[in-house]
């Protein structure tokens, strides 16, 4: 028996009142972005649920596609059948051979959101049941902890048949939230804040800052190599690289040794928020965690955050460093970003940058310069690249291949 | 030409070589340098070693990339006993094996390591029960090959990595080389801590090779030198090696996907063939890859069948190549029972996917006229 599509459950967002409607919209472009390579492929999304039609495709592969998709709670590979109890015995009988291995037992969980259906639950698991039992020679019920359940779900327009549940992502869907603006510097933290700001519905923008020769090419293909990670997501991210060589060096000359951490931070700061403006953003996500490094005392983050009144939204703020790690591992950023190679922020490290900095006396040495300038120039000369998830968008490398 | 001798080494797709020779050509950086050059080429390497992963359906950071078959089953072998080495020093393993196996055994028993060698039963299968009731205490490592080489048996490698998860103290190392795009396998499922590949048997080039190693698995390199390979394998990589393989690799998938079924027919035809003539044995199980065949023609000195046979442009071997040349009688077959006479006739035809029909039906009505007419020669 071959699925003919797949049965989505939405979790969290069908509680959302009004905006439901837009949720599923949302939904419906991940699952539309994530699903492009299949031809063929049909969405249909309705309020309680959405069904994506296969026409063909292979469902393993869809499934495997869906997984990542935030907003979808659970989702199961089905068989739509007309309401019709020989039809219907027939196929589930079928659906249940397909799976069954010598030794295997099962249950029918039926459920009636159509509740003038000729059959009641009880009757279905009864009806179906019975008829599995007799044709698979060998085969046993267990409720508790079946080998197999055939789900079996009466609607109006059909019945739906299924066997497997896979967990989806959960969260809300990509953009449902809003748009924000991401600091990616290449390290552990930023990747996994990041993926917990899209999995509660955020759609981000990268924004990494660039120093050659400071910072080397490979620095850079860390951040755009975690950005195709984050883009497999939902299907796209698009990362701004701020070419900030001058703006670094001016600071080294200008500023105090031990003050020059924090005033570059301030500096990536407000030329972010500049980016987030123009790109219509509403906040700005950091992957700061409190107390990691000297830029993320509270003194360092009062001082730092002095520059603007755009929220910042920082998800590993309490977080230990053991339990991020954990899910840089698991969205697959870890190898990533364990790769040696010098960030932006490493190369001009003092040798004691302060950890407890004053915003006034930062600001005090700001003051003999105008960054203003160079910070417009920095954003207009940014390099904008959007990223689809694949691998390398380089077609002749990928011929090697 | 009729090539069936695709165990021995299969020839590589003329894409692959493309690559390798585009790669070698105009990527020929060190990817530890730190320019451009550099750059570039650790780009590649890194692609090369996704692909592999995602069509091993492992992760990136659990493939090796290695000269071939007998440096995967050497660092294996010998890098997880080494490493692993104050835990015990009980190895379990095959009679079976390849010599890559076999001689590495001989050597860690040198260095106080004791081996067993389970024996195999008339059809070339491993008892699961066996390995069994032959664990101890201070068993470290079961290693058992996936397909034979000499006969295509495939072991029950599931059902034995299913035993030993519930050791989880002992390594499972597969000797995986014949296997690879022939027979269905996952890692996860089956428990398996290292598998070894190598690129020449599909299709890729010589000196190249693959050795999974399940994450957080430590070996003790072989190679000592510069770090590279996350410091279990060093010495430069060999960049457009792992790319040629990578594609190798995808393109045999492919091929497994969409030709499997057409091997099997070929397989089938053979089979029957062999079977309608007389005093002819096959040797291979049911059980076993479509793409080997062993079989003996009794009375027939194998040299002179396989030369008589080169003469008309069909091309297999006696046992498996390695050993072809030094004389010896198949160890496979003999640990099978097979009575040292009839051993001493076998042949292996061994299939690739671009081999079809019409050179099958060919190559058998040569292989039948080849044999009556030396059987009238030889008097046998």
């Amino acid at each position: 028996m071959k699925y003919d599509r797949i049965l989505i459950r939405y979790g969290e967002l069908s509680t959302k009142g009004k905006n439901r409607k837009k949720f599923v919209d949302k939904l419906r472009n991940s699952i539309a972005d994530a699903l492009s390579s299949f031809s063929g492929i049909k969405i249909d999304g309705q309020r309680d649920r959405m069904y994506v039609v296969l026409n063909g495709n292979e469902a393993d592969a869809v499934v495997h596609s869906l997984k990542n998709i935030f907003g979808i709670q659970s989702f199961s590979p089905a068989i739509k059948v007309e309401r019709d109890l020989e039809v219907l015995k027939d196929a589930a009988l079928e659906l249940v051979t397909s799976i069954y291995k010598d030794g295997n037992t099962f249950k029918v969980s039926a459920r009636r959101s159509d509740k003038t259906f000729s059959l009641d639950t009880n009757e279905l698991n009864h009806f179906f049941g019975s008829h599995i039992l007799k044709n698979i020679p060998g085969i046993k019920v267990d409720v508790k902890n079946p080998d197999i359940t055939l789900q079996v779900e009466v609607r109006s327009e059909a019945v739906y048949l299924s066997s497997e549940n896979f967990a989806g992502a959960g969260g809300l869907p990509t953009g449902a939230s809003g748009k924000a603006v991401l600091m990616l510097s290449g390290g552990l933290d930023s990747p996994v804040a990041g993926y917990l700001s899209m999995k509660r519905g955020l759609e981000l923008e990268g924004v990494h800052f660039f120093s050659p020769p400071f910072t080397s090419e490979r620095a850079k293909q860390k951040v755009v190599d975690i950005g195709n990670v984050l883009a497999s997501m939902n299907g796209r991210f698009v990362l701004h690289i701020v070419p900030f060589t001058e703006i670094q060096q001016l600071i080294h000359k200008q500023i105090p040794e031990n003050y020059t951490m924090t005033a570059t931070r301030r500096l990536m700061l407000r030329i972010t928020d500049e980016i987030r403006r123009r790109q219509e953003a509403l906040a700005i996500i950091t992957g700061e965690s409190v107390g990691q490094v000297a830029s993320q005392t509270l003194e360092s983050m009062y001082a730092i955050n002095a520059v603007t009144s755009t929220p910042i939204i920082r998800p590993l703020v309490t977080s230990d460093k053991g339990d991020i790690v954990d899910i840089a591992k698991q969205i697959g950023t870890y190898d990533i970003s364990i790769r040696p190679y010098e960030d932006c922020c490493t190369v001009f490290v003092p040798a004691s940058p302060k950890t407890k900095p004053k915003k006034e006396k930062v600001e005090f040495y700001e003051s003999f310069v105008d960054f203003e300038p160079m910070i417009k120039e920095a954003v207009d000369k940014v390099e904008t690249i959007v990223l689809t998830g694949k691998q390398e968008n380089n077609s002749l490398m990928d011929s090697l291949f | 030409m009729i090539y069936l001798d695709n165990s021995a080494t299969t020839k590589p797709f003329p894409e692959v070589i493309e690559s390798y020779t585009a790669v070698a050509a105009n990527y020929f950086g060190n990817p530890s340098s730190i320019h451009r050059l550099g750059m570039e080429a650790e780009k590649l390497l890194m692609q090369a070693r996704a692909q592999i992963a995602a069509i091993l359906e492992v992760k990136p950071s659990e493939i090796y990339f290695t000269s071939g078959g007998t440096e995967g089953n050497n660092m294996a072998l010998k890098g997880a006993s080494s490493f692993y080495k104050t835990r015990g020093k009980h190895i379990i393993t095959t009679r079976i094996e390849h010599d890559s196996i076999k001689r590495v055994m001989e050597q860690l028993e040198q260095d106080g390591f004791t081996i067993t060698y389970l024996p195999v039963d008339e059809q070339g299968f491993v008892a699961v029960d066996d390995i069994k009731k032959h664990i101890q205490n201070d068993t470290i490592l079961v290693s058992i090959m996936h397909v034979n080489n000499e006969t295509g048996a495939i072991q029950e490698i599931a059902a034995i990595g299913e035993l030993l998860k519930q050791y989880p103290k002992i390594l499972f190392h597969v000797d995986g080389v014949q296997a690879v795009g022939k027979t269905p396998f996952s890692f996860k499922d089956h428990h398996i801590d290292l598998y070894t590949m190598s690129a020449h048997k599909f299709h890729g080039l010589k000196g190249n090779g693959i050795l999974y190693a399940k994450e957080g698995l430590l070996l003790s390199p072989l190679l000592a030198g510069g770090g590279q390979e996350r410091n279990m394998r060093s010495g430069t990589e060999n960049v457009a090696g792992a790319v040629s393989t990578a594609k190798a690799l995808r393109m045999q998938m492919e091929n497994y996907k969409m030709h499997f079924s057409k091997m099997q027919e070929l397989n089938k035809f053979i089979r029957k063939q062999l079977e309608s003539m007389d005093r002819t044995i096959v040797h291979s199980p049911v059980q076993s890859v479509p793409h080997i065949i062993n079989f003996s023609a009794e009375g027939i000195k194998a040299e002179v069948l396989i030369h008589a046979l080169e003469e008309k442009g069909i091309f297999i071997s006696t046992t498996s190549a390695c050993s072809s040349k030094t004389n010896t009688v198949s160890k496979t077959l003999l640990a099978m029972g097979v009575p040292e006479h009839i051993a001493e006739s076998s042949f292996r035809i061994s299939l690739a996917y671009e081999n079809n029909k019409k050179e099958l039906e060919e190559a058998m009505t040569v292989l039948k006229e080849t044999i009556h007419w030396l059987r009238g020669v030889m008097n046998k």
